[in-house]
């Protein structure tokens, strides 16, 4: 009895207070030096001169310098407490996360049916169902990233090149050909493949890191030649009127052209702009919908299975008759379509596309989603990106601050839970389906 | 002729700058087998710095050039190292012995929070520094009046890098953390049994990197004029491939790679286009990963069964 | 039934850069026997394996492996994945290779990649959920399941891989290369780190594997009561060349094997307890 009793206190009775201090003031000075430069002195533009202005900040480095020692303090005895505990006992966060899967809530399929009512709850809020569309978009993307990234194991730092390619695909395809959105919805995910195949061939056949630095180079040479190739790209200023799609070929118009209906008279509406944001949300949750069932199946057919041992341990796969190369190609090809089909819904809801929207800041977003959200995991990724998306919503304050705290959370992610925030890895089969694993 | 010369100088000084940073991508690659992806942005930092200084200096009153450029420079590698250590220490340190993409996406978090930092701390503008260093030396005039200007500036950079590389060099061979450098090259583990503090050496590594980055930026901030937080993207990406052209892991090999990864921007800005100079420098990284993956002066690997 | 060469080694030499790992290396290995490479520490044999099963390509030297239908593969020749994948040589690793974080049973579904590929009609049938599909990955589970009762595993079958006990971790490496029903099966040091139990118990098995599917076992083994116990033919190697080449019998016998393991002096000269203990080991 006695045996349990300090070792349920000893956690806590072993917290050195003078070491911990000694530690945080340590680290709260690193952070004054490195915050001296950037944080206390602050360079703008003089008018009327060539020269900087200066100013200082010392009360944020002040600030910054007094978080830093708190937090510092506050992580120490967070991670004594908490993550470490005595040999032969589970430290305490593991018993807390340990017990949240027994839960099984059906937080997929609920998350499902709230996609589904957004438009119904939110009727004739156009701004919340953009939104919703915006964070569907993301939701795609992340999803066809992490084949990529979380089952396959490569690391694509250009993803957005092959969201452009689709977006592209369409815009352009319209422009010269006249083709509608429903046409060009699978070419733009076959160009996107074929490009994916053509930047895979030679490098998948290299080692990981080298394929991140590629992939990142790609997507700069794709945003370069956007830019700059203006006969065909249309330039830094993109391409502008690029339609709507139509439902089962009836637009989205006040005013039907000649022998057609639009939508709102053929169903007997009064016409209201509404309606295509509220269509477009149902085109993308279709889509992002199918993403996700392609990849769940995906991960139970041998292909699948394939991608996941190559992630493990490429030598074995050898060993075992696995083509290394075309395997991981498939992964390329396929992450690379569900972004074209991603960027072709982006230009026919934007109606206008330039470079801009496809820097490299695009691609460390969806990343990031894929990272936060827990590598492999279909739930972590779609609500990362809810989250990734809705909270610079709430302030532009937040906004501000979004890229740096997403840099900020990657690195704590990889530190603290390399797997992720809700990874836990459902086998694909099962030999004896009824026992829990 | 006269043209050629003066890409040929051009191409030099951009590329003892790319051979700089990609020193530092080679030495971190060397010990510890991962891209330091924030190795840009360090560089990136080393060049605000320099402005913050050199504005700091003006409004003391210190204008006196090679005063001013001196203590910039002191002030810039003691900032910027401080910076490099500290990166290792968070993003890199903690994650030794993790899965595979573990250390490569924290780097990659690392550059985007210290783009951002940068950008909210100092603002998206473009940060001017008026021209510090100027004229030069004329080397020769054609016919037509085409001067070859060999600037201080350019002097400056290419003699620089050169001290460095002189330095480097006998502080990797001839001391005693050199050796522990090599050591934990070797094999990290068996160094650490034999006594070597593989940490402190990682760490100085490390600090090593981000002297020779914020000397680099130093350098392109005398001789564009103009700074941005987005500068350690591009170059860092250039530093890279000039790091894999010349073989990823030896030092030399970087310095030449970044050489020629200079001279060919210089070139094809020159002779064919300059908007597409950036997409001929990963063409030529793509290349080189294709037919000569060692790089130029690097060592094939062996794969261990 | 007379034995039948299977694998041919010619002359075979790896060079890196200035050393030479194997020197003009030739034997043949028959079919429906187990063949064990034994030598000194740093004699070659992994990299014998290596070249075998195409991670290294050999600086010179053609190594054969002939189908019971008579077609002959020239295994230097090819890719490494091909040379599982057409040729038929399964391969365990020294140090465990094994997909850590998925189960036992997916490890040997892996195994199972090329016909289940074909089967899922290269994953596009498979996406539609065709029942021909199902139906072959019925009998790739029951095939797994065969191999995972050889192994003494299916009560683990759904466990990651990476949490079984290490013995449990050797067989299921075994395992995992008999699903791709390979023609020979190399073992490079599979009684390493076993305990006396498990490593009889790896001794009926791979018997069995001999004698049920009739096919060639090679075998890289330093555990001396396990060469001598199961093999049918030795070879032995010393700095890269062939030093012995016969039965465990012959080999045993052999004097330049006695030399290269105890070194030049006469081995009568040893202390009497230690000669015990070697004759037990099966060396002398």
């Amino acid at each position: 009895m006695s045996a349990s009793a300090t070792t349920a206190t000893s956690p806590r009775a072993g917290l050195d207070i003078p070491a911990l201090l000694k530690d945080a003031a340590l680290t709260a000075f690193v952070a004054l030096i490195l915050a001296i430069p950037l944080v206390g002195f602050e360079t703008f533009d003089k008018s009327g001169s060539t020269s900087l202005g200066l100013r200082t900040r010392w009360g944020a480095v002040a600030i910054g310098v007094v978080a830093v020692f708190f937090g510092r303090l506050v992580m120490q005895v967070w991670r004594q407490t908490m993550l470490s505990a005595q040999p032969g006992q589970v430290p305490l966060w593991d018993r807390v996360a340990g017990s949240v899967p027994k839960v099984k809530l059906p937080f997929g399929p609920f998350l499902i049916v709230f996609a589904i009512l957004v438009p119904i709850l939110w009727s004739g809020n156009a701004y919340v169902i953009d939104i919703g569309i915006t964070v569907l978009i993301y939701v795609m993307l992340g999803w066809g990233l992490n084949v990529v990234v979380g089952l396959a194991g490569l690391l694509d730092l250009g993803y957005v090149a092959f969201y452009a390619v689709g977006a592209y695909s369409y815009a352009l395809l319209y422009h010269h050909f006249g083709l509608t959105f429903w046409e060009c919805l699978p070419l733009a995910g076959l160009f996107a493949a074929t490009f994916g195949v053509i930047l895979g061939f030679p490098v998948l056949r290299l080692r990981g890191d080298y394929l991140a630095i590629v992939t990142l180079g790609f997507g700069e040479i794709i945003r370069v030649v956007l830019i700059n190739w203006s006969d065909f790209t249309g330039g830094p200023n993109g391409i502008a009127s690029i339609p709507r799609p139509s439902f089962f070929g009836m637009p989205f118009q006040a005013a039907a052209p000649e022998g057609k209906s639009t939508f709102a008279s053929f169903f007997g509406l009064e016409f209201s702009p509404i309606h295509r944001v509220i269509f477009l949300y149902y085109v993308i949750l279709a889509l992002a919908m199918l993403t996700n069932i392609v990849t769940l199946r995906l991960r139970k057919l041998p292909i699948g299975r394939a991608w996941e041992a190559l992630r493990e341990d490429e030598i074995a796969c050898r060993s075992l008759g696995i083509n290394p190369t075309n395997t991981k190609m498939t992964a390329f090809a396929i992450g690379a379509s569900l972004g074209g089909f991603a960027g072709a819904f982006f230009a026919t809801r934007q109606g206008f596309i330039s470079p801009e929207s496809f820097t490299f800041i695009e691609s460390a977003i969806i990343l990031a989603i894929v990272v936060l959200g827990g590598m492999g995991s279909q739930l972590g990724v779609a609500l990362a990106a809810l989250a990734l998306v809705v909270l610079p919503e709430l302030g532009r304050e937040f906004a501000q601050y979004r890229m740096l705290i997403f840099g900020a959370v990657m690195v704590v992610i990889m530190v603290w839970r390399p797997n992720g925030l809700l990874s836990s890895r459902e086998p694909s089969i099962k030999l004896n389906p009824g026992k829990g694993g | 002729m006269e043209y050629f010369l003066q890409q040929l100088i051009n191409g030099l000084t951009l590329g003892s700058i790319y051979g700089l940073i990609a020193i530092g991508y080679t030495m971190v690659y060397g010990i510890i087998g991962m891209i330091n992806f924030a190795h840009g942005d360090i560089y990136m930092i080393g060049a605000f710095i320099c402005v913050i200084t050199f504005t700091i200096l003006g409004v003391v009153g210190i204008t006196w050039v090679p005063l001013a450029l001196l203590i910039v420079l002191i002030v810039s590698v003691m900032f910027t190292a401080a910076y490099g250590w500290a990166v290792e220490r968070i993003a890199y340190r903690p994650l030794r012995g993790s899965f595979r993409l573990a250390p490569l996406i924290s780097a990659i978090g690392m550059s985007i929070f210290l783009q951002n930092y940068v950008q909210i701390a100092q603002g998206a503008r473009v940060k001017p520094l008026p021209p510090l260093i100027q004229g030069g030396v004329v080397l020769m005039e054609s016919a037509n009046g085409f001067a070859v200007r060999f600037s201080y500036i350019q002097m400056i950079a290419i003699a620089v890098t050169v001290i460095l590389m002189i330095g480097l060099t006998y502080t990797i061979t001839r001391t005693p953390l050199g050796r522990s450098q090599r050591a934990c090259e070797q094999d990290r583990f068996m160094a650490a049994l034999l006594g070597v503090n593989v940490d402190r050496t990682i760490s100085l590594t490390f600090v090593m990197g981000a002297v020779l980055a914020a000397v680099a930026g130093v350098m392109v901030s005398l001789y564009y004029g103009v700074i941005d937080f987005f500068i350690g993207f591009l170059a860092g990406l250039k530093a890279f491939t000039a790091a894999v052209l010349g073989g990823i892991g030896s030092m030399p090999g970087a310095m030449l790679g970044g050489v020629i990864i200079g001279l060919i921007e210089a070139f094809w800005s020159a002779y064919f286009s300059i908007e597409y100079k950036d997409v001929a420098v990963f063409g030529i990284l793509v290349l080189v990963l294709i037919f000569l993956p060692t790089g130029i002066l690097g060592r094939p690997e062996v794969e261990k069964v | 039934m007379s034995k039948r060469p299977l694998l041919t080694v010619d002359h075979l030499t790896m060079r890196f850069g200035g050393l030479t790992a194997i020197d003009d290396l030739s034997f043949t290995a028959m079919d429906g026997e187990i063949t064990a490479i034994i030598g000194p520490n740093g004699a070659g044999k992994t990299t014998v394996f290596n070249c075998i099963t195409g991670f290294y390509k050999p600086t010179i030297g053609r190594i054969a492996l002939t189908h019971k239908d008579g077609r002959e593969h020239l295994l230097e020749r090819m890719d490494g994945f091909r040379i599982a994948q057409i040729a038929g040589v399964g391969r365990t690793f020294q140090n465990i290779r094994l997909f850590g974080s998925m189960t036992v049973l997916e490890n040997l579904m892996v195994a199972q990649h090329n016909p289940l590929m074909r089967a899922s009609g290269y994953t596009f049938l498979g996406l539609i959920g065709l029942p021909s599909f199902g139906r072959a990955e019925r009998e790739a589970v029951d095939f797994a399941r065969y191999w995972l009762d050889q192994t003494k595993l299916t009560d683990k079958a759904d466990w990651p891989a990476g949490s079984l006990p290490y013995g449990d971790q050797r067989r299921l490496e075994i395992a995992r290369a008999m699903c791709t029903r390979p023609v020979v099966l190399c073992l490079d040091e599979p009684a390493a780190g076993l305990n006396p139990r498990e490593s009889a118990d790896l001794n009926t098995l791979l018997l069995n594997i001999r004698d049920e599917q009739k096919i060639g076992l090679l075998l890289i083994e330093h555990d001396m009561s396990v060469v001598m116990k199961i093999s049918d033919h030795v070879v032995v190697l010393e700095y890269g060349r062939k030093i012995s080449d016969g039965t465990p019998e012959e080999v045993r016998h052999d004097p330049n094997v006695i030399r290269a393991y105890l070194g030049e002096e006469d081995v009568d000269e040893l202390p009497p307890e230690i000669v015990a203990d070697l004759k037990e080991e099966g060396i002398v």
